[in-house]
């Protein structure tokens, strides 16, 4: 946060970075996890997908180690402003990654499932497409919040109704799947299932754009549409 | 009268979750909060306080002060408002304990200060040559940084400004004196010891005497300037809990250079730097969301 002076206290100035630098790597680990996951599941590499089950604990720990330095920033140093609304945004922004996470494990699973029956490589070009999109949403994300840049995470929210839309798309697609050949019936729900996961992935995505609006304009933009958000963003 | 009020106000929520339900929360409609959403129509009991919708009691306009060549206070514009607590913040020097000393003109104690502008206390205005300065400062109680008790009895000390009004009468004194005792949460540790000398209380309890002895007088304003300071962390939580209860019938501006007391305490809180006031808004807002760069500076700790 090189545009912000610092302040009086260097250690508070220290502990407020480690914090954020945590936050980051935690963020790359999901990051890492969600496209691991996604690549197991379009190469059928089941040996890839375990890894992702393996690792899985490193994102609990995370959380659980920064929520921890969170709670003694907050006890010893008692900020405010925008040094409160950083930490608001931290504790927030780690559940939503550990829960990254969580989805990652279950397309890990699935590309378990899915590499065992081994269903028709078309089942997933559209899964590829989105999880792409997706992965690209939990980039520009964590992007947003190294960059501590409110405008790139208002951009990167804008994108998750078009992830419901490829949500739709694929869904329709699996259908289709189904009706011609009750045979991929099980397979095809283990894809809507990867599907699922990929649109709440997105979802928390937002939700981690929205709190850096949080920390960075001081303005609660949850539940509101899109349009919305850019009005309050805009507004002085 | 209280259930009436109660169920019409369900109906009223209820009725606006419905239409939250059908616009899909319009924005604008959002009342002053930090959210687009309207979250008046849920929570109706939680409405922000906004200076707008306060009753004004001092009016402080175009105030400019000088200590001879000096100028300590620069073209201070503000309202305080009417049984609220507001906290004057900012680093030392900065004019918040002059500022507070107009509003009893405490500062026409001082030969070389010179001021412009006016206050208007409930619509008067207190530099007007027809006000009486003593009637004022009955108006207008103040207490300061460190406890001063008379060297006189506990009682005498709570009834010293009511028998400066003539009254000797004991059933009054006696009533005034356990009332402002207790108002000031201090009776119970005194009410056995009351003729005992002041000076034997410890710091805290000198500090809620002396407030007793500024309410029994009953102002309409209570000025406290740094009331905390030279008191232990207990005794500060308890002044702070009697201020809390004391709004509720006096107009409260205090002077604290401790920031987590104004965030504390505090309704409403100012930050003063260099004698100009740089901000004033709801304590909520300013230490969660300050307007101003050099607001949010002195209170994440950034000031230099």
């Amino acid at each position: 946060m090189s545009n912000v002076p610092q302040h009086i206290s260097k250690q508070f100035d220290n502990e407020l970075e480690e914090i954020r630098s945590d936050v980051l790597n935690m963020g790359r680990l999901a990051e890492q996890q969600f496209a691991d996951a996604l690549r197991a599941l379009i190469e059928f590499n089941v040996p890839l997908a375990e890894a992702v089950l393996e690792n899985e604990f490193k994102l609990n720990a995370c959380e659980v180690s920064i929520d921890e330095a969170c709670v003694t920033l907050l006890a010893r140093r008692q900020p405010a402003a925008s040094d409160l609304r950083l930490i608001m945004a931290v504790i927030k922004t780690i559940t939503d990654l550990e829960r990254i996470g969580d989805e990652a494990q279950k397309i890990a699973k699935m590309a378990i499932n899915l590499a065992e029956k081994s269903g028709p490589k078309s089942y997933y070009i559209g899964i590829n497409a989105m999880g792409n999109f997706v992965r690209h949403m939990v980039h520009d994300a964590l992007n947003a919040f190294a960059q501590v840049d409110s405008q790139e995470a208002l951009v990167t929210a804008g994108k998750e109704p078009e992830s419901d839309e490829q949500y739709g798309a694929v869904l329709r697609q699996l259908v289709t799947y189904m009706m011609e050949d009750p045979r991929s019936i099980t397979s095809a729900i283990d894809a809507i299932w990867v599907a699922r996961a990929l649109e709440r992935i997105a979802d928390h995505a937002r939700n981690i754009c929205e709190y850096i609006i949080y920390f960075v304009e001081g303005k609660d933009v949850r539940h509101i549409s899109i349009e919305q958000m850019e009005e309050e963003v805009k507004k002085q | 009268m209280q259930q009436n009020r109660t169920s019409g106000a369900e109906e009223r929520v209820s009725d606006e979750i419905q239409e939250a339900g059908d616009k899909q929360a319009v924005p604008g409609k959002s009342r002053g909060g930090a959210h687009a959403l309207d979250m008046g129509s849920l929570i109706s009991h939680t409405s922000k306080p906004t200076l707008e919708n306060e009753t004004p009691c001092v009016h402080i306009n175009g105030l400019h002060l000088y200590y001879g060549e000096k100028q300590a206070l620069k073209d201070i514009t503000m309202t305080i408002p009417e049984k609220k607590v507001t906290a004057f913040i900012g680093p030392s020097g900065c004019g918040k304990s002059t500022l507070l000393r107009c509003f009893n003109r405490m500062n026409d104690l001082i030969d070389i200060v010179r001021t412009e502008g006016e206050i208007k206390i409930n619509g008067e205005d207190i530099f007007h040559k027809s006000v009486n300065v003593a009637e004022l400062r009955r108006r207008v109680g103040m207490v300061f940084q460190k406890p001063n008790p008379f060297p006189k009895s506990i009682y005498e000390n709570v009834a010293y400004g009511l028998r400066i009004q003539g009254v000797n009468d004991r059933q009054t004194l006696d009533a005034v004196v356990e009332q402002s005792l207790k108002s000031a949460a201090l009776w119970d540790e005194v009410k056995d010891r009351l003729d005992d000398n002041a000076l034997g209380l410890s710091g805290g309890q000198g500090q809620r005497l002396v407030i007793a002895r500024a309410i029994a007088i009953e102002p309409r304003i209570l000025l406290l300037d740094e009331p905390c300071s030279a008191l232990d962390p207990i005794s500060t939580l308890k002044v702070e809990e009697l201020i809390y209860e004391l709004k509720n019938n006096y107009t409260i501006v205090i002077v604290t250079h401790n920031m987590q007391q104004a965030a504390r305490v505090s309704d409403y809180t100012a930050y003063m730097y260099l004698g100009e006031l740089i901000e004033f808004s709801d304590t909520n807002t300013l230490f969660t969301n300050p307007r101003e760069k050099m607001t949010e500076a002195y209170i994440t700790g950034r000031y230099g």
